[in-house]
């Protein structure tokens, strides 16, 4: 089956150092998780997905989105989007320009205001447009950081141990949310953890590194 | 000790700067020891003169033009192509060509692309041409070749400032978020990274714009003189032997101290306006000509690396020239005759010059340090005005204040001798050392310190032991351009000096007025590298000292 | 307690001069130890050279020579300037400028010069004071408030290669251009030689050049115009149609070799046959003056009012007075400058070394360059300067 993100014979390494191999595959409306420990390779397994793999590092293998081979396309035709642990709002623009700035090209403006305000108002953060991101507390940066990337309409998700930073309570909520709102945009998910309830709220298959 | 620091730094830069423009305010009215009594006769002469028009729109465009390209080229190419290998390879290029002083790198260029000069001299010889084209390409009516080597020799020091300063962006996780939503390389970057980015370099470019409007070497070499630039022509009332020109001079240097308060105001708007144009691009999610601004960033770097690259081997070339006629690409022969005539002077001088820049380097970076430190631990912040003040002398045209300032020294029983010319040089040298440290220096993780203080280390030793040696590379840039400032220092040398302190930069000017281009080449190439030594340390240092730790390199 | 009276009736008596140069052997032994900052143009290598090496003469008397390199004369002027503004009236930093003209005649006028001290140099006994112009400066008497070192006229450098006849009157150099469009150009007024340019062809075109040696009048537009209607003329053919200018002498120079022009002004009769030696010109490049004459004048030295080493000064502008260093200034390959000195007034071996110089292809004898004229009143150079500039300096 063609759908969803598949990583084919994929193998990374660092100058003579290997730092690990997988294959695996992602249907969309699921989640798969990575685990494993510090220097494992997980974030640099993520870059290699984005197409932003650091020099000095070497891949081998493939990665098809839907059947289409990624193999050479730039970070920013693969439509794959990301979470890091810190929410990366961009600090000179406010709430609302974040949200836009992955909004697909074209529409009119006004058009493009609405899905920005529904996209607030979706998240319970009405009203919250013009507000400096630093302002903003950390639930509330990280709501409008997934928000962000689901504007774009990504094909895939990539989850950067986004939960880490968070309290508690804040935790399992946006675990929630993450993980239902990929569920209704019907994508593939990939999560990288060393949390293992991270891993036991998304419920899907868990590969060990 | 640290308390204090701040204030008596701001007093060191400050003071010397409005003590002379006192100087030079007050005979632009008729006051003074050569005044008649308060009169505007110097004002109206200077508003008489017939290529004032001319003169001021030349200061304004080249200036402001030449501030622009630079900007833009600088942000093309760190966005296009930073992280990559023909990055490695133009910050290779560019980063010595902040060494190479203003009057050589413009002579350099003149002699390139001059009619009888080097690229002429390829179709002269294919096509036969006996004589030189009659073009006037250089010094043209416009401008445009002053605008262009101003770019050339202001794009390195703006993207090494750039490059100091992306090492406090999060530009890595920032582009990686930028792309993932969609937007290009270029695009991205110029939406998520340059803004912060523009805010840490701002006073810098604010200086280059400075400098452009008012410097008088290049403008002297590439500009018109039919009428020249106002600072040019300001220079020429100052050294005209009827002395009473020296207060239509100071009238003069008043208009053109206007002028750049304008020019700042103007840049300052268009700040705005292109912060709020780039909001409206951000919100309509549109995206650039990625390979266009891609090559174009590339190619202009290239090019103006080349351009400078190419001049000074042409200076090279003639320090061991014997005769070198159009259209001769190389000369007739070599001949060791011109170094054995200049180069033990040089050798000598070139000693008395790094002497003169270490000194007031080291005193700069002291205060500088002292002042950040202050700053950190009593919060004693340089608020915004302060600031300003601090940059003064980089934002004041040299010209307007430095002849008071000799005047104001004199009458204090300070005559020209090597200290004062020491401590003129921290005025100059002190400001561009606070711009390149101050970023990093703040933007240090403040953690790490408090991290520090939980195992018993006291303020002192956090200071020493961790945030300077984590610094190292920016501090060793600071140096370095703090030194290549020194090294670069013409009028305050001559004027504080009383001509009898000799650098590389007054041997190299007074020889440029001469136009022997073999001597050019020796003094230049010894001022070139004499600035140049600095930069591949801090280049080096840094790389050798940290070379196991990757959190510690830069980009 | 009498040391400020002293002082003050000095102070009160400016020409009286202290050291005095009547008594020298005190001078001389004032001088030893001395260090005198000698402020000289620094933009020609030659003469550069020329310094360093009557800086190993003096230091033979105790005396240390500073070459302080200036791109511009004024700027010792100012410097000067700014040392009596700022009250200091002793330990100043110029000990010794190299000047004429202009900047003698404001320097004078404002009182900013030591002396009178020229006419009691040892040396003077040799200077030829009746028969080349060293007593006056551009008209002004120098009165001993300088000391000449050097004489210069103003020659025409052509390459012989290209212009085989050069035009040797203002009308034949404005037929030349014409036809040659492009091909000549002259240092941008009010550069010093650029000026000398303008005060030549004045000379050339006006009725009587007696006029000049007055200060400039009310007559002035009527004396200038046929200067003017030739420079209308000839401004459209010159290098670049008159749209820029070299900024100095010897980047015109530069211009020749290069191949930009083909006819340069120079003020110093050797200049092409050391320019030659240094590979600065083409070895085709030759030496000519005006059917009518050409401008002359001396180089002088002079010392500030408040210099540090005044004793020492005076006896750096001896020993440019010395036949040794007036014969050294003048071959071809050292300066190519002509003495002050008075040939009958040397020792036949001094006298015979003069003769038996070899002055260099590119150079005039003393006969082809003919008697030199008198520089006009300083403030002609000023006011036509001034005039081009309005006229041409700011062309829109």
């Amino acid at each position: 089956m063609a759908e969803g993100l598949r990583l084919e014979g994929v193998r990374l390494s660092q100058g003579e150092r290997s730092l690990l191999e997988i294959d695996a595959c992602v249907p969309p409306g699921t989640v798969t998780t990575l685990m494993g420990p510090s220097g494992s390779g997980k974030s640099t397994l993520l870059s290699f997905v984005m197409g932003d793999l650091a020099p000095g590092f070497r891949a081998e293998g493939r990665v098809t989105l839907d059947g289409r081979d990624l193999t050479g396309l730039a970070p920013e035709a693969r439509h794959i989007g990301i979470l890091y642990q810190d929410p990366l709002l961009f600090p000179h623009l406010d709430v609302a320009a974040n949200l836009a700035f992955g909004l697909p090209r074209g529409g009119r403006r006004a058009a493009r205001r609405a899905a920005v305000e529904a996209a607030l108002s979706e998240v319970a953060l009405e009203g919250y447009g013009p507000r400096d991101p630093a302002t903003l507390s950390g639930g509330q940066a990280a709501r409008v950081a997934l928000m962000r990337v689901l504007l774009s309409a990504p094909r895939a998700l990539l989850l950067d141990e986004p939960f880490s930073k968070l309290d508690a309570e804040l935790r399992a909520q946006m675990r929630e949310l993450v993980f239902d709102r990929a569920r209704v945009a019907a994508i593939p998910v990939l999560l990288v953890t060393h949390d293992a309830a991270d891993a036991e709220a998304a419920g899907g298959p868990v590969i060990r590194l | 000790m640290l308390r204090p620091l701040p204030l008596a730094t701001a007093a060191i830069l400050s003071g010397p700067v409005l003590l002379g423009l006192l100087g030079t305010v007050l005979p632009a009215v008729g006051l003074g020891p050569l005044g008649t009594g308060l009169t505007l006769d110097p004002v109206r002469e200077v508003l008489a003169w017939p290529g004032l028009p001319q003169a001021m729109a030349l200061s304004l465009t080249s200036g402001l033009l030449s501030t622009l390209g630079a900007l833009a080229v600088a942000m093309l190419i760190l966005a296009g192509w930073h992280g990559t290998r023909a990055f490695t390879l133009l910050e290779r290029l560019l980063s010595p060509l902040l060494a190479v002083p203003h009057a050589a790198a413009a002579l350099g260029l003149a002699f390139l692309i001059a009619p009888s000069g080097w690229i002429a001299r390829l179709p002269a010889l294919a096509l036969g041409w006996d004589v030189p084209p009659d073009l006037l390409i250089v010094q043209d009516r416009l401008g445009l070749a002053l605008t262009a080597g101003l770019i050339a020799k202001e794009l390195p020091f703006l993207l090494l400032m750039m490059l100091a300063a992306l090492g406090q962006t999060d530009q890595r996780r920032r582009m990686a978020v930028a792309r993932s939503l969609g937007q290009g390389r270029v695009a991205g970057w110029v939406k998520t990274v340059f803004p912060s980015l523009y805010a840490q370099v701002r006073l810098p470019v604010l200086v280059v714009l400075v400098y452009a409007m008012t410097n008088v070497d290049v403008a002297l070499i590439l500009g018109p003189n039919t009428p020249p630039t106002l600072s040019v022509q300001v220079t020429r009332w100052m050294t005209d032997p009827d002395l009473g020109q020296r207060a239509v001079a100071a009238a003069g240097a008043v208009v053109q101290l206007g002028l750049v308060l304008a020019a700042l105001l103007a840049w300052q708007m268009g700040e705005r306006l292109t912060a709020r144009l780039g909001r409206a691009w951000v919100w309509s999610g549109r995206g650039l000509a990625e390979r266009a601004a891609r090559a174009a960033g590339l190619a202009l770097g290239v090019l103006s690396a080349l351009s400078i690259l190419l001049g000074i081997a042409a200076l090279a070339l003639w320090s061991v020239a014997a005769g070198w006629r159009f259209p001769d690409l190389v000369p007739e022969a070599l001949s060791a005759r011109n170094w054995m005539r200049f180069g033990p002077e040089m050798l000598e001088v070139a000693g008395d010059t790094l002497a003169l820049a270490a000194v007031s380097t080291a005193v700069s970076l002291l205060l500088v340090i002292g002042c950040l430190e202050a700053e950190h631990r009593f919060g004693l912040t340089v608020g915004q005005r302060a600031l300003w003040l601090l940059y003064l002398p980089l934002l004041i045209p040299q010209v307007a204040f430095l002849p008071g300032l000799v005047a104001a020294a004199g009458s204090v029983g300070l005559g020209p001798s090597w200290p004062l010319v020491a401590l003129g040089h921290v005025v100059f040298v002190l400001p561009y050392v606070f711009l390149s440290l101050s970023g990093p220096f703040r933007a240090w993780d403040g953690r790490l310190a408090r991290v520090a203080a939980g195992l018993g280390a006291r303020p002192d030793a956090v200071l020493w032991r961790l945030r300077l040696p984590m610094l190292l590379a920016p501090v060793l840039t600071a140096v370095a351009v703090g030194m290549a400032v020194s090294v670069g220092q013409y009028l305050p040398t001559l004027l504080l000096g009383g001509g009898r302190v000799s650098t590389l930069a007054t041997e190299a000017v007074a020889l440029a007025a001469g136009g022997n281009r073999r001597a050019i080449g020796i003094w230049g190439l010894g001022q070139t590298l004499a600035a140049f030594l600095p930069f591949a340390l801090a280049l080096l240092v840094p790389a050798l000292v940290w070379r196991d730790r990757r959190g510690l390199r830069h980009g | 307690m009498r040391l400020p009276l002293i002082a003050a009736l000095a102070l009160a008596t400016p020409a009286f001069a202290e050291p005095d140069p009547t008594d020298w052997d005190a001078v001389l032994a004032e001088a030893e130890g001395q260090t005198v900052y000698w402020h000289a143009w620094g933009g020609s290598t030659t003469t550069n050279d020329f310094i360093a090496w009557i800086g190993e003469q003096v230091a033979e008397q105790g005396v240390t020579l500073e070459h302080v390199k200036l791109a511009d004369t004024a700027d010792a002027v100012s410097l000067v300037l700014s040392e009596r503004q700022a009250g200091k009236t002793e330990g100043g930093s110029v000990d010794l400028i190299w000047i004429n003209g202009a900047n003698f005649a404001s320097m004078k006028e404002q009182g900013l010069l030591f002396g009178p001290f020229a006419e009691a140099l040892p040396n003077w006994r040799f200077v030829d004071a009746g028969g080349k112009t060293v007593t006056t400066d551009f008209t002004i008497p120098t009165e001993g408030y300088e000391s000449p070192w050097a004489m210069a006229q103003v020659v025409f450098i052509h390459d012989s290669e290209r212009v085989a006849e050069p035009p040797a009157t203002a009308e034949a150099l404005l037929d030349w251009a014409q036809a040659n469009p492009g091909r000549f150009t002259f240092p941008q007024p009010p550069d010093f030689l650029g000026t000398t340019f303008l005060k030549q062809m004045l000379i050339e075109l006006v009725e009587d050049p007696a006029v000049l040696q007055q200060p400039v009048g009310d007559d002035y537009a009527e004396i200038a115009a046929p200067l003017w209607a030739f420079m209308d003329d000839l401004t459209p053919v010159l290098w670049r149609e008159g749209r820029a200018y070299p900024q100095t002498g010897p980047r015109q120079l530069q211009l020749m070799n290069d191949g930009e022009v083909d006819i340069a002004i120079s003020f110093s009769p050797g200049e092409a046959t050391a320019a030659i030696a240094n590979y600065e010109l083409p070895a085709t490049a030759r030496t000519y003056v005006l059917e009518a004459g050409t401008l002359g004048n001396a180089s002088f030295v002079a010392i500030p009012f408040n210099a540090n080493a005044k004793a020492g000064a005076m006896v750096v502008a001896d020993t440019l007075l010395s036949p040794e260093a007036q014969l050294r200034a003048q071959m071809p390959d050292v300066l190519g400058y002509g003495t002050v000195l008075d040939m009958d007034a040397l020792s036949e071996a001094d006298r015979a070394a003069f003769d038996a110089l070899d002055l260099g292809v590119a150079t005039l004898s003393p006969e082809e360059l003919g008697q030199a004229l008198p520089e006009p009143h300083p403030s002609w150079a000023e006011r036509l300067a001034a005039d081009w500039v309005a006229r041409y300096g700011v062309a829109n």
